[in-house]
C-alpha cells in the first residue's frame, strides 16, 4: 500500500494499488473451478472435488480481495476520481450481464417469432411441416415437433410468479428507503431496511425453488421440456442465480453497515449493489411479462 | 488531432516513488500498466507461434492432395484451433497489451484507472489457454467443429467439449474485463484539457473497441452457454425436435462475430492512424470524419451479422437487408482508407519500418475489404461461401490487417518501451519478407475459392493442386519472416543494439502526443503529476 | 452506365477462361449451365471491376505519393489537414456505386428465391457422410457417397498417387439424374449435423439442416456432368462427400427413371431405412406449394 500513508497521498492523487495477490489467486481459483465443472461433466471421479477446492478458493479470493479494497476504502485512500472509476466499472459490468441476458431473450423471441412457426408450416417452410413434422400445429408454449420431455404444464403467470414480482418490486422500494436513511444518516432506519430487502431477496429464492420442484414434481416442466422448458429455466435460473448473488451482496453491505462503514455522501459499495439490485428487478419484470405473462 | 501543447516535468519524481518490485512478484502481482501490457504483449507473442504452427500443420496437410500428415480428425482440430488462438490468444491480446502501455500515456494518466483487476484480466488468460491447449490431449481430441462451433456437430465432441467452452467463457470474462477497464480508463483519467476530440486516433479507436467488447462478448458467453446446456442438460435451443433451430445458434454467434472481427480492426485503424501522419510529417487528414468513421463502423456492426449465413435459407427480406447493410460499411471504411492516401499526399515520406508496415496494412487491408464487399453480395456469396474465397478475404483483413497493424505498432513503440532502437536493417527485411510471402500465401487463395476449393478440407480435387502448393510455399516463407520479429524483439529487449531512443524517438518525424513528452522507456508511473493539455 | 458494366465484365469473364487450357491453375468462378449461375457470375464480375477500378485510383493516389513525396527527394509536407468538400465527395461517390451494385443483386436474389412453377421435385438428405436422394413423386431414392476409387485413395498414406484417380474426390456411386431444361427443385434437409448441398456450375448453394427443410432450385440449360461438394463443415470425413449431378436429356431422363421403378433392386433397395413419402399426398402437397 505504497501510497495509501496518508502523509505522502493527498487525495488528489489517484490511489495506485502496488501489488496484489489476489487476480492470481482468482485466475487460479476459476481454472480450478471450471476444470472442476469439466471433470462433473464428463463423469470423472474427482469432479466434485476439484470443483470444490475451486469453489473455496472463489470465495477465498473475494474475501481477501473485497477486504482489501474496504481496508482502503475505510483509510480514505480513494479520492473522488477513483470513486468514478468504480461507479463507472459497475455500469459497464451490469451492461455486459444485460447483454448476456439479451442472448437468452434473443433465443426466446426467435423460438417464438420463428422457429416454432417454422416448423408448424408457416411462411417459406411449407415443406418442413409437410415431410418432416406432419402433425405438428405451432403453439406457445410448446415442446416442439417431438413432443420432447413430455406433456407438461406451465405455471400460471398469476400466481407464484405475480407474488414474486411484488416482492422484488416492494425489495426495490425497501432499498431505496434505505439508501435515503444512509444518505440522511439515519443508520436505524438504514440498517431495518436493508435487512428487509435482503429477506425479500432470499424469500424470493425460496419461492422460486418452491416453484421448481413444484414444476418437476407436479407439472412434468423440465429444462428438458423442449424449446419451452429450455428458455423457461435458463431465463428464469440465470435470473435467480442473480438474485442469490445480490441477496448475499446485500447482505455482505448490511453487515458493513451494521459495523459503521459508509458515509452519507460515501458509499459506493452500497450504490454498486443497489444498481445491482434494480438491474435484477428489471430483469424480473421483463421475465414476468415475456415468460409467464405473455 | 489538433495539436496538443504540454507542460510536463515527468522527469522529477518523488524520493518515495517505487519502483518494481523484485522478482517474479513483478509479474504476478502487478498493477502496474506498462508491467501488464509487457505481459499481454509477450502472451500474444506467444500465441501467434502457437497458432502459427498450428497454421502450419494445415499447409503442410494441404501442400499436395492426398492425405500424408494427419488424419482429417486431427486436422478440423488444427482448423478449430488455429482460429481460437489467433483470434482471442494472439490478435485481441495484442491490442489489450498496447492499450496498457499506450492508453495512460496517451491520455496523460497515471495508471489504468483499475489496477488490480487489470492483471485479473491478464493472468486468467494464460490459465484459459491451458485449458483449451489441454484439449489436444484428451481422449477424442480437441475440439473440431470451427472456430465457429455450429451445432449439431460441436455437440459431437467428446470429453474436450465443457473444457473448450469454459476456455471461452474465461476468454470471455478475460476480455470483459479488460474492455471495462480501457473504458474507464479513457472516460475518467484523462488530463485536463484532454477532451474526447483530441484523443488520439488509436485511444478512440480503442473506446470504441471496448463498448464492442462489452456488447458482444456476453452474447458468446450465453451462446456456448446454450451449447453446454443442449449437450448435457436436454435443452433444445439448437433442435428442431424440441422446438428450436440450429440456425438460431448461428444468428446469436454471428451477432457476436460479426462485431468481433471489427473487434480485431478497429484498434489496428487508430495505430495506422497515429503511424501515418508521423511518417508523413503531415497532420492526419479530417481528424473528425475518422473518428466518426470508426463509430459508424462500429454501428453497423451490429446489423450485419447475418451475412455470414446467406445460405441458411434465411427469409428473402432478410437476406436482403443484411446484404445492404453489409455493404454500406464500405462507405466509412473508404473514408478512413481515403484519409489516409490525403494524409500522405503533398507528405515528406520516410519509411522506417513502422511506416512500411503500416503501408502495407492500407494497400491489403483494402484488397481485404474489397472482397469483402463481393461477399457482401448475397447472391454471389452463394457460390463464396464456405470456400477458401472466404478464407484468403479474411486473412486479408486479418493478416496484413490486423497483424500487419499490430507488428507496426510494435515497431513504431518498441523504441519508447525500451528506451533503445531496434535493428532497423533486420526489422526491414522482415518487413519484406512479410509483405511478400502473405501474397503468395493468400492470394491463390483466392483463386481456389472462385474454382469451387471448399474451406475446412484436409484434401482436394487434383484441380486445385497447383495453387495449393503455391499457397503453402507461402506460408512456410511467412512463418520464417516471423523469426526475425522476434530476434529483433527479443534482442532489443536485452538491449543488444545500442542506439539510446530520444524521448521522441522519431524525431524529425512528427509524432504527436502525450506519450513523446516522456522519457523512453517512460518513468514506472507514467503521468504522476497530470499534464496540461491545451 | 450499369449495361455497359455489364458489357465489359461480360466481356472479360469471357476473356478470362481462354486460359482454361491450364485447367489446374483456374483463377475464376465457373459461368455455369443455368440462368441463375450466368447471373451470379455476372454480378461477381461486375463487383470485381468495380473493386479494381476504384482499388486502382487510390493505389495510384497512395503510389504517386510514395513515389513523389519523399523527404529523400526534398518534399516539403503540406499544412492542410481537412477539406469538407472533398471528404462529402468521398462519401456520397461510393454511396452511389454501392446502390448501383445493390439493384442488379436485389434482382437477382428475387429470381432466385422464386420457387414457383418447379417441374421436378427431389428431397435431398445429408448424411454423415452420403447424401440421400428422393425423387417426391416419382417414388425412386438411393444414396449417394464417395467412390470407391477415391475412397480407396484419400486414406492417410495410402501410397496411392490421387493424380492416378480420375475425378479425385468429385465422383459418387450413384449421381443424380435430372433432365435438362427442367426447373428442379431441391428439398433440403439432413438427418445429422448440418451440410450445405453446392455444385458451382448451378450457382447455388444452400445448407441443409436436421429437423427443417430449405430450398433451392436451378434449370440446366445443357446436358452433362456436373461435380460439387458438401460445402459445410460436418465432421471426420467433411472433405469426402462429392456431389455429382448428371443433366441427361429429357428422353433419357424418362427412360433412366423408368429403369429405376423397374429395378427396385438396384440402388433403390438400399434405401429401404429412408422413410417412403406416399406419392399421391406428396403430389398433393406439390400442388398447393406451387399454388402458393
Ligand atoms: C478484421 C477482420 C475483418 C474485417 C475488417 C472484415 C471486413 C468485411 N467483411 Fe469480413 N470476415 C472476417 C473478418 C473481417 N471482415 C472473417 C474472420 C470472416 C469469416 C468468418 C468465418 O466464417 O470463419 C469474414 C467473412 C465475411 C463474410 C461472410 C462470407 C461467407 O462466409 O460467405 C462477409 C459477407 O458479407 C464479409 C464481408 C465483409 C465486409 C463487407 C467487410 C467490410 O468491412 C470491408 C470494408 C472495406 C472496403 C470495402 C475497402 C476499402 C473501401 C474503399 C476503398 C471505399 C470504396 C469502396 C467501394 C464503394 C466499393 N466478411
Ligand atoms: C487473427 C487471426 C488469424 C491469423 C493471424 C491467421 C494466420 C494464418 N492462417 Fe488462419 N484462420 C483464421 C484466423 C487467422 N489465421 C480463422 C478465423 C480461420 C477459420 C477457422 C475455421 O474455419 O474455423 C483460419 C483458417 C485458416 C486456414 C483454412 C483452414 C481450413 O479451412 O481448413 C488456413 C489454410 O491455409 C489458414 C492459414 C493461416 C496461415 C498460414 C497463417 C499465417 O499468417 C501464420 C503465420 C505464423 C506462423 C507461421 C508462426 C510463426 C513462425 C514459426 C512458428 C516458426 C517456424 C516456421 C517455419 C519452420 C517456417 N488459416
Ligand atoms: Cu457434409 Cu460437409
Ligand atoms: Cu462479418
Amino acid at each position: 500500500m505504497a501510497h495509501a500513508d496518508s502523509t505522502h497521498a493527498p487525495t488528489d492523487k489517484y490511489y495506485v494499488p502496488h501489488s496484489s495477490p489476489w487476480p492470481i489467486v482468482g485466475s487460479i481459483a476459476l481454472f480450478t473451478t471450471v476444470m472442476g465443472a469439466s471433470l462433473l461433466l464428463n463423469d470423472a471421479g474427482s469432479g466434485p472435488l476439484v470443483f470444490t477446492l475451486g469453489l473455496v478458493l472463489l470465495a477465498i479470493m473475494f474475501a481477501g480481495w473485497f477486504g482489501d479494497v474496504i481496508k482502503e476504502s475505510e483509510a480514505r485512500v480513494y479520492n473522488q476520481a477513483v470513486d468514478r472509476s468504480f461507479r463507472m466499472g459497475m455500469m459497464w459490468f451490469i451492461f455486459s450481464e444485460v447483454m448476456f441476458f439479451s442472448a437468452f431473450f434473443g433465443a426466446l423471441f426467435y423460438a417464438r417469432q420463428y422457429s416454432v412457426p417454422w416448423l408448424g408450416g408457416e411462411g417459406s417452410k411449407f415443406f418442413t411441416n409437410y415431410l418432416l413434422w406432419r402433425d405438428f400445429e405451432a403453439s406457445w408454449p410448446t415442446n416442439g415437433p417431438a413432443a420432447v420431455g413430455g406433456d407438461f404444464e406451465v405455471i400460471p403467470a398469476f400466481g407464484l410468479p405475480a407474488i414474486n414480482t411484488a416482492i422484488l418490486l416492494t425489495s426495490g422500494v425497501t432499498i431505496t428507503i434505505a439508501h435515503h436513511a444512509l444518505k440522511a444518516g439515519n443508520r436505524m432506519l438504514l440498517n431495518v431496511f436493508l435487512a428487509a430487502t435482503f429477506l425479500l431477496g432470499y424469500l424470493f429464492v425460496y419461492l422460486q425453488a418452491h416453484e421448481y420442484i413444484e414444476a418437476y414434481r407436479e407439472l412434468n416442466l423440465t429444462l428438458g421440456s423442449g424449446i419451452y422448458g429450455s428458455t423457461f429455466f435458463m431465463l428464469t435460473g440465470f435470473h435467480g442465480f442473480h438474485v442469490t448473488v445480490g441477496a448475499i451482496m446485500l447482505t455482505v453491505i448490511w453487515l458493513r453497515c451494521l459495523k459503521g462503514h459508509f458515509t452519507p455522501t460515501n458509499h459506493f459499495a452500497f450504490e454498486a449493489v443497489a444498481w445491482y439490485w434494480h438491474f435484477v428487478d428489471v430483469v424480473w419484470l421483463a421475465l414476468f411479462v415475456f415468460v409467464y405473462w405473455l | 488531432m489538433s495539436t496538443v501543447h504540454t507542460h510536463v516535468d515527468t522527469h522529477v519524481h518523488d524520493a518515495h516513488d517505487h519502483g518494481p518490485a523484485k522478482g517474479w512478484r513483478r509479474w504476478v502481482f502487478a498493477t502496474n500498466h506498462k508491467d501488464i501490457g509487457t505481459m499481454y504483449l509477450l502472451f500474444s507473442l506467444a500465441m501467434f507461434f502457437v497458432g502459427g504452427v498450428m497454421a502450419l500443420i494445415i499447409r503442410a496437410e494441404l501442400f499436395q492432395p492426398g492425405l500424408q500428415l494427419v488424419d482429417p480428425m486431427f486436422f478440423n482440430s488444427m482448423t478449430t484451433m488455429h482460429a481460437l488462438v489467433m483470434i482471442f490468444g494472439a490478435v485481441m491480446p495484442a491490442f489489450v497489451g498496447l492499450a496498457n502501455w499506450m492508453i495512460p500515456l496517451q491520455i496523460g494518466a497515471p495508471d489504468m484507472a483499475l489496477p488490480r483487476m487489470n492483471n485479473f484480466s491478464f493472468w486468467i488468460l494464460p490459465f484459459a489457454f491451458t485449458l483449451l491447449l489441454s484439449t489436444l490431449f484428451v481422449e477424442g481430441g480437441a475440439p473440431a467443429s470451427g472456430w465457429t462451433m455450429y451445432p449439431p456437430l460441436s455437440l459431437q465432441t467428446g470429453p474436450a467439449f465443457p473444457m473448450s467452452i469454459f476456455a471461452i467463457h474465461l476468454m470471455g470474462a478475460s476480455s470483459i474485463m479488460g474492455a471495462i477497464n480501457v473504458i474507464v480508463t479513457i472516460m475518467n483519467m484523462r488530463a485536463p484539457g484532454m477532451t474526447l476530440l483530441k484523443m488520439p486516433l488509436f485511444t478512440w479507436g480503442w473506446l470504441i473497441t471496448a463498448y464492442l467488447i462489452i456488447a458482444v462478448m456476453p452474447v458468446l458467453a450465453g451462446a456456448v452457454t446454450m451449447l453446454l446446456t443442449d449437450h448435457f442438460f436436454g435443452t433444445t435451443f439448437f433442435s428442431a425436435a424440441g422446438g428450436g433451430d440450429p440456425v438460431m445458434y448461428q444468428h446469436i454467434f454471428w451477432f457476436f462475430g460479426h462485431p468481433e472481427v471489427y473487434i480485431m480492426i478497429l484498434p489496428a485503424f487508430g495505430v495506422i492512424s497515429e503511424i501515418i501522419p508521423t511518417f508523413s510529417r503531415k497532420r492526419l487528414f479530417g481528424y473528425d470524419a475518422m473518428v466518426y468513421a470508426i463509430a459508424s463502423i462500429a454501428f453497423l456492426s451490429f446489423i450485419v451479422w447475418a451475412h455470414h449465413m446467406f445460405t441458411v435459407g434465411m427469409p428473402l427480406a432478410g437476406q436482403m437487408f443484411f446484404m445492404l447493410a453489409t455493404m454500406l460499411i464500405a462507405v466509412p471504411t473508404g473514408v478512413k482508407v481515403f484519409n489516409w492516401a490525403a494524409t500522405m499526399y503533398k507528405g515528406s515520406l520516410t519509411f522506417e519500418p513502422p511506416m512500411l508496415f503500416a503501408l502495407a496494412f492500407v494497400f491489403l487491408f483494402t484488397i481485404g475489404g474489397f472482397s469483402g464487399l463481393m461477399l457482401a453480395i448475397a447472391p454471389a456469396d452463394f457460390q463464396y461461401h464456405d470456400t477458401y474465397f472466404v478464407v484468403a478475404h479474411f486473412h486479408y483483413v486479418l493478416v496484413p490487417g490486423a497483424v500487419f497493424a499490430i507488428m507496426a505498432a510494435v515497431y513504431f513503440w518498441l523504441p519508447k518501451w525500451t528506451g533503445r532502437m531496434y535493428n532497423m536493417k533486420l526489422a526491414k527485411t522482415h518487413f519484406w519478407l512479410s509483405a511478400i510471402f502473405v501474397n503468395v500465401l493468400f492470394f491463390p487463395q483466392h483463386f481456389l475459392g472462385l474454382a469451387g476449393m471448399p474451406r475446412r478440407i484436409p484434401d482436394y480435387s487434383t484441380q486445385f493442386a497447383d495453387w495449393n502448393m503455391v499457397s503453402s510455399i507461402g506460408a512456410f516463407g511467412f512463418g520464417f519472416a516471423q523469426i526475425l520479429f522476434l530476434i529483433v524483439i527479443l534482442q532489443s529487449i536485452r538491449g543488444r543494439s545500442g542506439v539510446k531512443a530520444t524521448d521522441k524517438v522519431w524525431d524529425d518525424g512528427m509524432p504527436q502526443g502525450l506519450e513523446w513528452t516522456l522519457s523512453s522507456p517512460p518513468p514506472y508511473h507514467s503521468f504522476e503529476v497530470a499534464p496540461e493539455v491545451k | 452506365m450499369l449495361k455497359i458494366l455489364k458489357y465489359v465484365a461480360a466481356a472479360i469473364a469471357a476473356g478470362l477462361p481462354a486460359g482454361a487450357a491450364f485447367a489446374a491453375w483456374e483463377v475464376n468462378m465457373p459461368v455455369g449451365v443455368t440462368e441463375l449461375s450466368r447471373e451470379i457470375h455476372g454480378l461477381h464480375m461486375l463487383i470485381f471491376w468495380v473493386c479494381v477500378v476504384i482499388a486502382v485510383l487510390v493505389f495510384s493516389v497512395m503510389i504517386y505519393s510514395i513515389v513523389k513525396f519523399r523527404r529523400s527527394k526534398g518534399a516539403v509536407p503540406a499544412t492542410w489537414d481537412h477539406s469538407t468538400k472533398v471528404e462529402v465527395v468521398w462519401t456520397v461517390i461510393p454511396i452511389a456505386i454501392l446502390v448501383g451494385m445493390a439493384v442488379p443483386a436485389a434482382e437477382t436474389l428475387i429470381k432466385i428465391e422464386d420457387m414457383r412453377d418447379s417441374e421436378l421435385t427431389v428431397k435431398v438428405t445429408g448424411y454423415q457422410w452420403q447424401w440421400h436422394y428422393d425423387y417426391l413423386d416419382k417414388g425412386v431414392s438411393f444414396f449417394s457417397r464417395l467412390d470407391r476409387k477415391s475412397d480407396a485413395a484419400r486414406q492417410l498414406r495410402s501410397g496411392i498417387d490421387p493424380r492416378t484417380v480420375e475425378n479425385y474426390l468429385l465422383e459418387v456411386d450413384n449421381r443424380f439424374v435430372v433432365p435438362v431444361d427442367t426447373k428442379v427443385r431441391v428439398l433440403l434437409t439432413s438427418g445429422d449435423v448440418v451440410h450445405a448441398w453446392w455444385v458451382p456450375e448451378f450457382g447455388l448453394k444452400k445448407d441443409a439442416f436436421p429437423g427443417f427443410i430449405t430450398e433451392l432450385w436451378f434449370r440446366a440449360t445443357r446436358t452433362g456432368v456436373f461435380r460439387g461438394q458438401c460445402a459445410e463443415l460436418c465432421g471426420y470425413d467433411h472433405g469426402f462427400m462429392p456431389i455429382v449431378v448428371e443433366v441427361k436429356s429429357k428422353e433419357d431422363f424418362e427412360a433412366w427413371l423408368q429403369e429405376q421403378q423397374a429395378t427396385t433392386g438396384t440402388p433403390a433397395a438400399q434405401t429401404a431405412a429412408a422413410p417412403a413419402t406416399s406419392q399421391l399426398e406428396t403430389d398433393a402437397a406439390l400442388t398447393v406449394a406451387r399454388a402458393e
